[in-house]
Protein backbone atom coordinates (compact mmCIF):
# COMPACT_ATOMS: atom_id res chain seq x y z
CA UNK A 1 0.00 0.00 0.00
CA UNK A 2 1.03 2.96 -0.75
CA UNK A 3 -0.37 7.01 0.13
CA UNK A 4 -1.06 9.40 -2.60
CA UNK A 5 0.33 12.74 -1.08
CA UNK A 6 -0.47 15.46 -4.08
CA UNK A 7 -1.83 15.39 -7.54
CA UNK A 8 -2.95 17.72 -10.29
CA UNK A 9 -4.41 17.33 -13.83
CA UNK A 10 -3.87 19.96 -16.80
CA UNK A 11 -6.83 19.43 -19.84
CA UNK A 12 -8.51 21.83 -22.37
CA UNK A 13 -10.74 21.54 -19.00
CA UNK A 14 -8.79 23.22 -17.20
CA UNK A 15 -5.86 23.54 -14.91
CA UNK A 16 -5.81 21.27 -11.46
CA UNK A 17 -7.60 18.60 -10.49
CA UNK A 18 -10.23 20.44 -8.42
CA UNK A 19 -11.05 22.56 -11.74
CA UNK A 20 -11.38 19.42 -14.05
CA UNK A 21 -13.52 18.24 -11.64
CA UNK A 22 -15.83 21.23 -11.39
CA UNK A 23 -15.86 20.90 -15.23
CA UNK A 24 -17.26 17.23 -15.19
CA UNK A 25 -19.53 17.70 -12.58
CA UNK A 26 -21.11 20.80 -14.37
CA UNK A 27 -21.11 18.52 -17.79
CA UNK A 28 -18.35 20.28 -19.43
CA UNK A 29 -16.52 18.44 -22.15
CA UNK A 30 -12.92 19.24 -24.20
CA UNK A 31 -14.35 17.82 -27.32
CA UNK A 32 -15.20 19.43 -30.50
CA UNK A 33 -14.90 19.10 -34.17
CA UNK A 34 -11.20 19.94 -35.69
CA UNK A 35 -10.97 20.46 -39.63
CA UNK A 36 -7.67 22.16 -40.36
CA UNK A 37 -5.45 20.94 -36.54
CA UNK A 38 -3.15 19.08 -38.85
CA UNK A 39 -2.28 18.83 -43.05
CA UNK A 40 -4.17 15.99 -45.00
CA UNK A 41 -5.75 14.63 -41.99
CA UNK A 42 -9.69 14.22 -42.37
CA UNK A 43 -11.64 16.21 -39.97
CA UNK A 44 -12.07 14.70 -36.30
CA UNK A 45 -13.54 15.06 -32.98
CA UNK A 46 -10.84 15.43 -30.10
CA UNK A 47 -10.46 17.16 -26.95
CA UNK A 48 -7.19 19.16 -27.45
CA UNK A 49 -5.64 22.34 -26.08
CA UNK A 50 -6.35 25.61 -27.65
CA UNK A 51 -3.06 26.90 -27.90
CA UNK A 52 -0.51 23.43 -29.01
CA UNK A 53 1.15 22.58 -25.81
CA UNK A 54 4.90 21.22 -25.71
CA UNK A 55 5.43 18.32 -24.11
CA UNK A 56 7.94 18.88 -21.37
CA UNK A 57 6.97 22.14 -20.55
CA UNK A 58 3.27 20.73 -20.01
CA UNK A 59 4.63 17.70 -17.38
CA UNK A 60 6.92 20.52 -15.43
CA UNK A 61 3.82 22.47 -15.15
CA UNK A 62 1.62 19.59 -14.03
CA UNK A 63 4.38 18.44 -11.42
CA UNK A 64 4.14 22.04 -10.41
CA UNK A 65 0.89 21.84 -9.34
CA UNK A 66 1.05 18.45 -7.73
CA UNK A 67 3.51 19.50 -5.49
CA UNK A 68 2.04 22.84 -4.01
CA UNK A 69 1.37 20.59 -0.73
CA UNK A 70 4.27 18.88 -0.25
CA UNK A 71 7.93 20.08 0.34
CA UNK A 72 9.62 20.88 -2.37
CA UNK A 73 12.44 18.52 -1.49
CA UNK A 74 10.76 15.09 -2.14
CA UNK A 75 10.81 16.11 -5.18
CA UNK A 76 14.68 16.98 -5.54
CA UNK A 77 15.65 13.76 -3.35
CA UNK A 78 17.84 10.78 -4.08
CA UNK A 79 14.43 8.92 -2.19
CA UNK A 80 12.39 9.90 -4.97
CA UNK A 81 11.61 8.28 -8.19
CA UNK A 82 10.16 9.98 -11.62
CA UNK A 83 7.70 7.44 -13.58
CA UNK A 84 6.97 8.60 -16.73
CA UNK A 85 3.73 6.95 -18.40
CA UNK A 86 3.53 8.00 -21.99
CA UNK A 87 3.02 6.23 -25.75
CA UNK A 88 4.65 9.00 -28.57
CA UNK A 89 6.73 11.26 -25.54
CA UNK A 90 7.90 14.64 -26.88
CA UNK A 91 8.01 14.12 -30.82
CA UNK A 92 8.70 9.97 -30.96
CA UNK A 93 11.28 10.51 -27.89
CA UNK A 94 10.16 8.85 -24.89
CA UNK A 95 13.65 8.81 -22.62
CA UNK A 96 15.28 12.61 -23.10
CA UNK A 97 11.74 14.37 -21.69
CA UNK A 98 11.34 12.08 -19.17
CA UNK A 99 15.45 12.82 -17.85
CA UNK A 100 14.73 16.75 -19.10
CA UNK A 101 11.96 16.78 -16.82
CA UNK A 102 13.28 14.24 -14.00
CA UNK A 103 17.36 17.22 -14.23
CA UNK A 104 14.50 20.18 -14.13
CA UNK A 105 13.20 19.32 -10.69
CA UNK A 106 17.01 18.35 -9.86
CA UNK A 107 16.19 14.95 -9.18
CA UNK A 108 19.35 13.00 -9.35
CA UNK A 109 17.95 9.68 -10.20
CA UNK A 110 17.36 7.81 -13.74
CA UNK A 111 13.82 8.22 -14.68
CA UNK A 112 11.50 5.06 -15.62
CA UNK A 113 9.30 5.65 -18.91
CA UNK A 114 6.39 3.00 -18.76
CA UNK A 115 5.17 2.61 -22.47
CA UNK A 116 2.42 -0.23 -22.19
CA UNK A 117 0.04 1.41 -24.64
CA UNK A 118 -2.78 2.47 -23.30
CA UNK A 119 -2.82 1.15 -19.86
CA UNK A 120 0.55 3.06 -19.19
CA UNK A 121 -0.95 5.49 -16.54
CA UNK A 122 -1.71 2.25 -14.55
CA UNK A 123 0.88 0.59 -15.01
CA UNK A 124 3.57 3.27 -14.40
CA UNK A 125 1.41 3.12 -10.76
CA UNK A 126 1.95 -0.57 -10.28
CA UNK A 127 5.42 -0.08 -11.12
CA UNK A 128 5.74 3.15 -8.67
CA UNK A 129 4.30 1.05 -6.01
CA UNK A 130 6.74 -2.14 -6.42
CA UNK A 131 9.61 0.17 -6.35
CA UNK A 132 8.09 2.20 -3.15
CA UNK A 133 7.22 -1.51 -1.13
CA UNK A 134 10.82 -2.76 -2.09
CA UNK A 135 11.95 -0.11 -0.43
CA UNK A 136 14.11 1.42 -3.28
CA UNK A 137 12.59 4.85 -2.73
CA UNK A 138 10.05 7.11 -0.40
CA UNK A 139 8.41 8.95 -2.92
CA UNK A 140 7.44 8.50 -7.00
CA UNK A 141 6.52 10.89 -9.18
CA UNK A 142 4.13 9.63 -11.51
CA UNK A 143 3.51 11.43 -14.86
CA UNK A 144 1.17 10.63 -17.84
CA UNK A 145 1.29 12.93 -20.95
CA UNK A 146 0.58 12.70 -24.35
CA UNK A 147 -0.13 15.41 -27.28
CA UNK A 148 -2.49 14.70 -29.90
CA UNK A 149 0.02 14.86 -33.14
CA UNK A 150 -0.41 14.46 -37.08
CA UNK A 151 1.00 10.95 -36.51
CA UNK A 152 -1.38 9.56 -33.70
CA UNK A 153 -4.82 11.20 -35.47
CA UNK A 154 -3.79 9.91 -39.07
CA UNK A 155 -3.36 6.34 -37.38
CA UNK A 156 -5.71 6.39 -35.63
CA UNK A 157 -8.15 7.33 -38.53
CA UNK A 158 -6.42 4.96 -40.55
CA UNK A 159 -7.54 2.30 -38.13
CA UNK A 160 -11.19 3.20 -38.71
CA UNK A 161 -11.29 3.51 -34.29
CA UNK A 162 -12.36 7.33 -34.41
CA UNK A 163 -15.86 8.47 -33.84
CA UNK A 164 -16.68 11.74 -36.05
CA UNK A 165 -18.57 12.60 -33.24
CA UNK A 166 -18.62 12.99 -29.33
CA UNK A 167 -17.75 9.18 -27.97
CA UNK A 168 -20.44 7.30 -26.34
CA UNK A 169 -19.12 4.69 -24.02
CA UNK A 170 -20.78 1.49 -23.29
CA UNK A 171 -24.06 2.84 -25.46
CA UNK A 172 -25.01 0.47 -28.05
CA UNK A 173 -24.73 3.44 -30.13
CA UNK A 174 -21.60 3.72 -30.02
CA UNK A 175 -19.41 4.63 -32.91
CA UNK A 176 -15.99 4.76 -31.96
CA UNK A 177 -13.30 6.84 -29.56
CA UNK A 178 -12.20 10.45 -29.60
CA UNK A 179 -8.58 11.33 -29.20
CA UNK A 180 -7.50 13.80 -26.76
CA UNK A 181 -4.56 15.64 -24.72
CA UNK A 182 -3.52 15.91 -20.95
CA UNK A 183 -1.09 15.84 -18.53
CA UNK A 184 -1.59 14.71 -14.84
CA UNK A 185 0.60 13.46 -12.17
CA UNK A 186 0.08 11.64 -8.60
CA UNK A 187 2.87 12.03 -5.97
CA UNK A 188 3.13 8.73 -4.05
CA UNK A 189 4.74 8.05 -0.75
CA UNK A 190 5.57 5.15 1.06
CA UNK A 191 4.64 6.64 4.30
CA UNK A 192 1.69 9.45 5.13
CA UNK A 193 4.00 12.51 5.55
CA UNK A 194 2.85 13.90 8.95
CA UNK A 195 2.62 17.64 8.77
CA UNK A 196 1.04 17.22 4.91
CA UNK A 197 -2.67 17.14 4.37
CA UNK A 198 -4.16 13.86 5.27
CA UNK A 199 -3.04 11.38 2.30
CA UNK A 200 -5.97 11.67 -0.79
CA UNK A 201 -5.79 8.09 -1.25
CA UNK A 202 -3.87 4.76 -1.16
CA UNK A 203 -3.12 2.32 -4.05
CA UNK A 204 -4.18 -0.66 -2.26
CA UNK A 205 -3.03 -2.97 -5.25
CA UNK A 206 -2.47 -3.23 -9.24
CA UNK A 207 -2.32 -6.03 -11.44
CA UNK A 208 -1.38 -6.70 -15.13
CA UNK A 209 -2.18 -9.12 -17.46
CA UNK A 210 -1.92 -9.82 -21.17
CA UNK A 211 -4.75 -11.54 -23.17
CA UNK A 212 -2.65 -13.44 -25.27
CA UNK A 213 -5.14 -13.59 -27.99
CA UNK A 214 -4.06 -10.74 -30.95
CA UNK A 215 -2.25 -7.39 -30.79
CA UNK A 216 -4.87 -4.88 -31.44
CA UNK A 217 -8.37 -6.66 -30.82
CA UNK A 218 -9.50 -6.87 -27.18
CA UNK A 219 -10.02 -10.16 -26.29
CA UNK A 220 -13.57 -11.80 -26.56
CA UNK A 221 -13.77 -13.16 -22.93
CA UNK A 222 -12.19 -10.13 -21.49
CA UNK A 223 -9.53 -12.77 -20.04
CA UNK A 224 -6.52 -10.69 -19.52
CA UNK A 225 -9.22 -7.80 -17.87
CA UNK A 226 -10.89 -10.24 -15.75
CA UNK A 227 -7.56 -11.80 -14.65
CA UNK A 228 -6.95 -8.55 -13.51
CA UNK A 229 -9.76 -7.44 -11.75
CA UNK A 230 -9.60 -11.10 -9.93
CA UNK A 231 -6.05 -10.27 -8.76
CA UNK A 232 -7.12 -6.45 -7.32
CA UNK A 233 -10.73 -8.07 -5.94
CA UNK A 234 -8.61 -10.51 -3.94
CA UNK A 235 -9.20 -9.63 -0.28
CA UNK A 236 -12.29 -8.25 -0.56
CA UNK A 237 -16.04 -8.76 -2.87
CA UNK A 238 -18.09 -6.80 -4.63
CA UNK A 239 -20.53 -5.63 -2.77
CA UNK A 240 -17.42 -3.25 -0.83
CA UNK A 241 -16.55 -1.93 -4.30
CA UNK A 242 -18.19 1.44 -4.64
CA UNK A 243 -17.10 2.59 -7.77
CA UNK A 244 -15.04 1.29 -11.49
CA UNK A 245 -13.68 3.95 -14.07
CA UNK A 246 -13.70 1.96 -16.68
CA UNK A 247 -11.49 2.13 -19.85
CA UNK A 248 -14.63 3.02 -21.99
CA UNK A 249 -13.15 4.16 -25.26
CA UNK A 250 -16.28 3.51 -26.61
CA UNK A 251 -15.31 1.37 -29.61
CA UNK A 252 -17.41 -1.99 -30.36
CA UNK A 253 -14.92 -4.30 -28.83
CA UNK A 254 -13.47 -2.60 -26.44
CA UNK A 255 -16.56 -1.64 -24.27
CA UNK A 256 -17.96 -4.82 -24.96
CA UNK A 257 -14.79 -6.96 -24.00
CA UNK A 258 -15.13 -5.08 -20.50
CA UNK A 259 -18.53 -5.53 -19.96
CA UNK A 260 -17.79 -9.24 -20.19
CA UNK A 261 -14.68 -9.17 -17.87
CA UNK A 262 -16.79 -7.18 -15.21
CA UNK A 263 -19.45 -9.61 -15.38
CA UNK A 264 -17.62 -12.02 -15.11
CA UNK A 265 -15.85 -10.77 -12.20
CA UNK A 266 -19.40 -10.08 -10.61
CA UNK A 267 -19.30 -6.82 -10.71
CA UNK A 268 -21.84 -5.83 -13.22
CA UNK A 269 -24.08 -4.13 -10.86
CA UNK A 270 -21.02 -1.61 -9.45
CA UNK A 271 -21.40 2.14 -10.62
CA UNK A 272 -18.93 2.85 -13.47
CA UNK A 273 -17.57 6.22 -14.10
CA UNK A 274 -16.64 6.68 -17.78
CA UNK A 275 -14.65 9.87 -18.83
CA UNK A 276 -13.59 9.34 -22.52
CA UNK A 277 -16.56 11.92 -23.47
CA UNK A 278 -15.55 14.62 -21.34
CA UNK A 279 -11.66 14.44 -21.75
CA UNK A 280 -11.22 12.07 -25.03
CA UNK A 281 -8.60 9.14 -25.10
CA UNK A 282 -5.74 11.09 -23.78
CA UNK A 283 -3.56 7.69 -23.85
CA UNK A 284 -0.40 8.00 -22.00
CA UNK A 285 -2.49 10.41 -19.32
CA UNK A 286 -5.64 8.27 -19.15
CA UNK A 287 -4.67 6.36 -16.29
CA UNK A 288 -3.38 9.01 -14.36
CA UNK A 289 -6.15 11.59 -15.34
CA UNK A 290 -8.98 8.95 -14.74
CA UNK A 291 -7.77 7.73 -11.65
CA UNK A 292 -7.52 11.12 -10.03
CA UNK A 293 -11.10 11.96 -11.38
CA UNK A 294 -12.69 8.69 -10.27
CA UNK A 295 -10.90 9.19 -6.38
CA UNK A 296 -12.65 13.12 -6.29
CA UNK A 297 -16.08 11.42 -7.44
CA UNK A 298 -15.75 8.75 -5.21
CA UNK A 299 -14.71 11.23 -2.20
CA UNK A 300 -17.37 13.36 -2.87
CA UNK A 301 -20.36 11.10 -2.88
CA UNK A 302 -18.05 9.31 0.39
CA UNK A 303 -17.53 6.63 -1.25
CA UNK A 304 -14.11 4.43 -0.24
CA UNK A 305 -13.32 1.54 -2.58
CA UNK A 306 -12.82 2.44 -6.36
CA UNK A 307 -11.11 0.27 -8.73
CA UNK A 308 -9.33 1.85 -12.01
CA UNK A 309 -9.31 -0.78 -15.05
CA UNK A 310 -7.41 -0.31 -18.83
CA UNK A 311 -6.95 -1.95 -21.81
CA UNK A 312 -4.81 -1.59 -24.58
CA UNK A 313 -3.21 -2.27 -27.74
CA UNK A 314 -0.43 -5.83 -27.69
CA UNK A 315 -3.42 -7.29 -25.65
CA UNK A 316 -2.45 -5.51 -22.14
CA UNK A 317 -5.00 -5.21 -19.63
CA UNK A 318 -4.21 -3.09 -15.98
CA UNK A 319 -6.09 -2.97 -13.22
CA UNK A 320 -5.51 -0.86 -9.38
CA UNK A 321 -7.86 -0.96 -6.50
CA UNK A 322 -7.55 2.27 -4.66
CA UNK A 323 -9.39 3.34 -1.16
CA UNK A 324 -10.02 6.52 -0.06
CA UNK A 325 -8.90 7.76 3.80
CA UNK A 326 -11.26 9.71 6.20
CA UNK B 1 24.69 -16.24 -28.36
CA UNK B 2 22.61 -19.02 -26.49
CA UNK B 3 23.69 -20.12 -22.91
CA UNK B 4 27.05 -18.61 -23.31
CA UNK B 5 27.61 -20.46 -26.81
CA UNK B 6 27.69 -18.91 -29.99
CA UNK B 7 24.58 -19.62 -32.70
CA UNK B 8 26.33 -19.75 -36.22
CA UNK B 9 24.63 -17.77 -38.59
CA UNK B 10 25.38 -16.76 -42.25
CA UNK B 11 23.03 -13.90 -42.72
CA UNK B 12 22.81 -10.84 -41.43
CA UNK B 13 20.57 -7.66 -40.17
CA UNK B 14 16.42 -8.46 -41.43
CA UNK B 15 17.97 -11.58 -42.99
CA UNK B 16 19.28 -12.87 -39.93
CA UNK B 17 16.40 -12.44 -38.45
CA UNK B 18 14.21 -14.49 -41.00
CA UNK B 19 17.30 -17.15 -41.09
CA UNK B 20 16.54 -17.77 -37.35
CA UNK B 21 12.86 -17.79 -37.82
CA UNK B 22 13.07 -20.57 -40.60
CA UNK B 23 15.74 -22.35 -37.75
CA UNK B 24 13.85 -22.11 -34.56
CA UNK B 25 10.34 -21.56 -35.51
CA UNK B 26 9.38 -21.84 -39.01
CA UNK B 27 5.62 -22.81 -38.48
CA UNK B 28 4.54 -18.91 -37.68
CA UNK B 29 3.78 -17.25 -40.96
CA UNK B 30 2.51 -13.95 -38.91
CA UNK B 31 6.08 -13.26 -38.57
CA UNK B 32 6.65 -11.89 -41.62
CA UNK B 33 4.06 -9.15 -40.84
CA UNK B 34 6.06 -8.09 -38.52
CA UNK B 35 8.40 -5.27 -37.86
CA UNK B 36 11.85 -5.68 -37.28
CA UNK B 37 11.67 -5.20 -33.43
CA UNK B 38 9.13 -7.49 -32.87
CA UNK B 39 10.65 -10.13 -35.31
CA UNK B 40 13.68 -9.56 -33.12
CA UNK B 41 12.04 -10.05 -30.06
CA UNK B 42 10.38 -12.91 -30.98
CA UNK B 43 13.16 -14.72 -32.26
CA UNK B 44 14.91 -14.49 -29.09
CA UNK B 45 12.14 -15.54 -27.37
CA UNK B 46 11.70 -18.59 -29.06
CA UNK B 47 15.47 -19.42 -28.86
CA UNK B 48 15.18 -19.19 -24.90
CA UNK B 49 12.18 -20.25 -24.71
CA UNK B 50 12.48 -23.59 -26.12
CA UNK B 51 16.40 -24.13 -25.06
CA UNK B 52 14.59 -23.51 -21.26
CA UNK B 53 11.61 -26.21 -22.33
CA UNK B 54 13.75 -28.57 -23.32
CA UNK B 55 16.24 -28.54 -20.14
CA UNK B 56 13.24 -28.11 -17.68
CA UNK B 57 10.92 -30.56 -19.04
CA UNK B 58 8.50 -27.75 -18.37
CA UNK B 59 8.71 -26.90 -14.75
CA UNK B 60 8.86 -23.38 -15.54
CA UNK B 61 6.91 -22.00 -17.58
CA UNK B 62 7.38 -18.22 -18.30
CA UNK B 63 4.56 -16.35 -17.09
CA UNK B 64 5.29 -12.75 -17.71
CA UNK B 65 7.45 -10.81 -20.10
CA UNK B 66 9.36 -7.14 -18.94
CA UNK B 67 11.23 -6.18 -21.84
CA UNK B 68 13.46 -2.37 -22.50
CA UNK B 69 15.24 -0.27 -24.58
CA UNK B 70 16.42 3.07 -24.91
CA UNK B 71 14.48 4.08 -28.22
CA UNK B 72 10.92 2.48 -27.95
CA UNK B 73 9.53 1.77 -31.15
CA UNK B 74 11.30 4.44 -33.12
CA UNK B 75 12.56 2.28 -36.44
CA UNK B 76 8.98 1.38 -36.85
CA UNK B 77 7.76 5.19 -36.11
CA UNK B 78 9.64 6.33 -38.64
CA UNK B 79 8.44 3.81 -41.28
CA UNK B 80 4.84 4.95 -40.55
CA UNK B 81 5.76 8.62 -41.02
CA UNK B 82 7.23 7.61 -44.30
CA UNK B 83 3.56 6.93 -45.04
CA UNK B 84 2.01 10.25 -43.97
CA UNK B 85 5.19 12.76 -45.61
CA UNK B 86 4.13 15.59 -47.41
CA UNK B 87 2.39 14.82 -50.47
CA UNK B 88 2.20 11.51 -50.49
CA UNK B 89 -0.74 11.00 -47.34
CA UNK B 90 -1.45 7.21 -47.36
CA UNK B 91 -1.63 5.96 -43.27
CA UNK B 92 -1.16 2.07 -43.24
CA UNK B 93 -2.90 0.54 -40.34
CA UNK B 94 -0.52 -2.07 -40.58
CA UNK B 95 2.56 0.29 -40.09
CA UNK B 96 0.74 1.92 -37.20
CA UNK B 97 0.25 -1.01 -34.74
CA UNK B 98 3.89 -1.75 -34.78
CA UNK B 99 4.21 2.18 -33.12
CA UNK B 100 4.20 1.14 -29.84
CA UNK B 101 7.47 -0.75 -28.36
CA UNK B 102 5.04 -3.22 -26.11
CA UNK B 103 3.28 -4.88 -29.20
CA UNK B 104 5.95 -7.34 -28.95
CA UNK B 105 5.45 -8.73 -25.80
CA UNK B 106 2.08 -8.95 -27.19
CA UNK B 107 3.43 -10.97 -30.11
CA UNK B 108 5.68 -13.21 -27.39
CA UNK B 109 2.44 -13.55 -25.27
CA UNK B 110 0.36 -14.68 -28.56
CA UNK B 111 3.04 -17.23 -29.60
CA UNK B 112 3.82 -18.83 -26.13
CA UNK B 113 0.35 -18.17 -24.18
CA UNK B 114 1.44 -16.01 -21.54
CA UNK B 115 -1.78 -14.54 -20.01
CA UNK B 116 0.60 -13.23 -16.94
CA UNK B 117 2.29 -9.64 -17.14
CA UNK B 118 3.38 -8.00 -19.66
CA UNK B 119 5.25 -4.96 -19.64
CA UNK B 120 7.61 -2.41 -21.62
CA UNK B 121 10.05 0.25 -20.45
CA UNK B 122 12.00 2.95 -21.66
CA UNK B 123 15.25 3.37 -19.82
CA UNK B 124 18.55 4.73 -19.86
CA UNK B 125 20.57 1.17 -19.77
CA UNK B 126 19.55 -2.48 -18.89
CA UNK B 127 21.02 -2.11 -15.40
CA UNK B 128 17.98 0.06 -15.27
CA UNK B 129 15.72 -2.72 -15.45
CA UNK B 130 17.18 -4.88 -12.82
CA UNK B 131 15.26 -3.39 -9.83
CA UNK B 132 12.17 -3.43 -11.73
CA UNK B 133 11.91 -6.96 -12.34
CA UNK B 134 13.19 -7.73 -9.04
CA UNK B 135 10.44 -5.89 -7.50
CA UNK B 136 8.24 -7.20 -9.77
CA UNK B 137 8.84 -10.51 -8.62
CA UNK B 138 8.89 -9.61 -4.84
CA UNK B 139 6.16 -7.19 -4.68
CA UNK B 140 3.45 -9.41 -5.62
CA UNK B 141 0.93 -9.79 -2.84
CA UNK B 142 -1.95 -10.85 -4.57
CA UNK B 143 -0.58 -13.45 -6.65
CA UNK B 144 -0.93 -11.15 -9.41
CA UNK B 145 0.29 -12.20 -12.70
CA UNK B 146 0.48 -15.76 -11.76
CA UNK B 147 -2.10 -18.22 -11.01
CA UNK B 148 -1.19 -19.73 -7.26
CA UNK B 149 -0.27 -23.27 -8.64
CA UNK B 150 2.62 -21.40 -10.84
CA UNK B 151 5.51 -18.83 -9.33
CA UNK B 152 6.15 -16.16 -11.25
CA UNK B 153 8.90 -16.69 -13.99
CA UNK B 154 9.64 -13.74 -15.83
CA UNK B 155 11.15 -13.68 -19.63
CA UNK B 156 13.13 -10.44 -19.00
CA UNK B 157 15.88 -8.57 -21.04
CA UNK B 158 17.24 -5.53 -23.43
CA UNK B 159 15.63 -5.39 -27.08
CA UNK B 160 16.45 -2.01 -29.75
CA UNK B 161 16.12 -1.61 -32.70
CA UNK B 162 16.75 1.35 -33.83
CA UNK B 163 17.48 1.55 -37.49
CA UNK B 164 15.97 -1.54 -39.69
CA UNK B 165 19.88 -3.47 -39.62
CA UNK B 166 20.85 -2.35 -36.09
CA UNK B 167 19.18 -4.27 -33.24
CA UNK B 168 20.74 -5.59 -30.21
CA UNK B 169 18.28 -8.74 -27.97
CA UNK B 170 19.34 -9.83 -24.51
CA UNK B 171 16.63 -11.62 -22.92
CA UNK B 172 16.51 -14.06 -19.87
CA UNK B 173 14.19 -15.88 -17.99
CA UNK B 174 13.95 -15.61 -13.95
CA UNK B 175 11.86 -17.04 -11.87
CA UNK B 176 11.24 -16.98 -8.12
CA UNK B 177 12.28 -19.81 -5.38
Amino acid sequence: MIYCIGHSIISPLGEGSQANFDAVQAGRSGLKIYTDRFADVEPFCASLFDTPQSFVPLCIKSVEQAIVHCPLSIVQSSDTIFVLSTTKGDNLDLLTPAQTIASHFGNPNPPVVVSNACTSGVCAQITAQRLLEAGLYKQAVVIGCDIQTRFIVSGFQSFKALSPEPCLPFSPDRKGLNLGEAAATIIYSREPIADNQPPCWTLETGSIHNDANHISAPSRTGEGAYQCLKDVMAGTTPSRIDLIGVHGTATLYNDAMEQIALERAGLQDVPKSMLKPFFGHTMGAAGVLETILCVLMAKNDKMVNVIKMLSGFGGVNAAIRLKIED
Amino acid sequence: MLDGQPVAVSETGDKMLVELYRRYAGDYPKFFKMDTLCRLGFIAAEILINEEMRKCENEKMVNAIILANRSASIKNDKDYLATISDGNYYPSPSLFVYTLPNIVTGEIAIRHHIQGETAFYILDNPEQLEPIVQSTITNDPYGASRSEESPITVLCGWLECSAPNEFYAKLQIIWNN
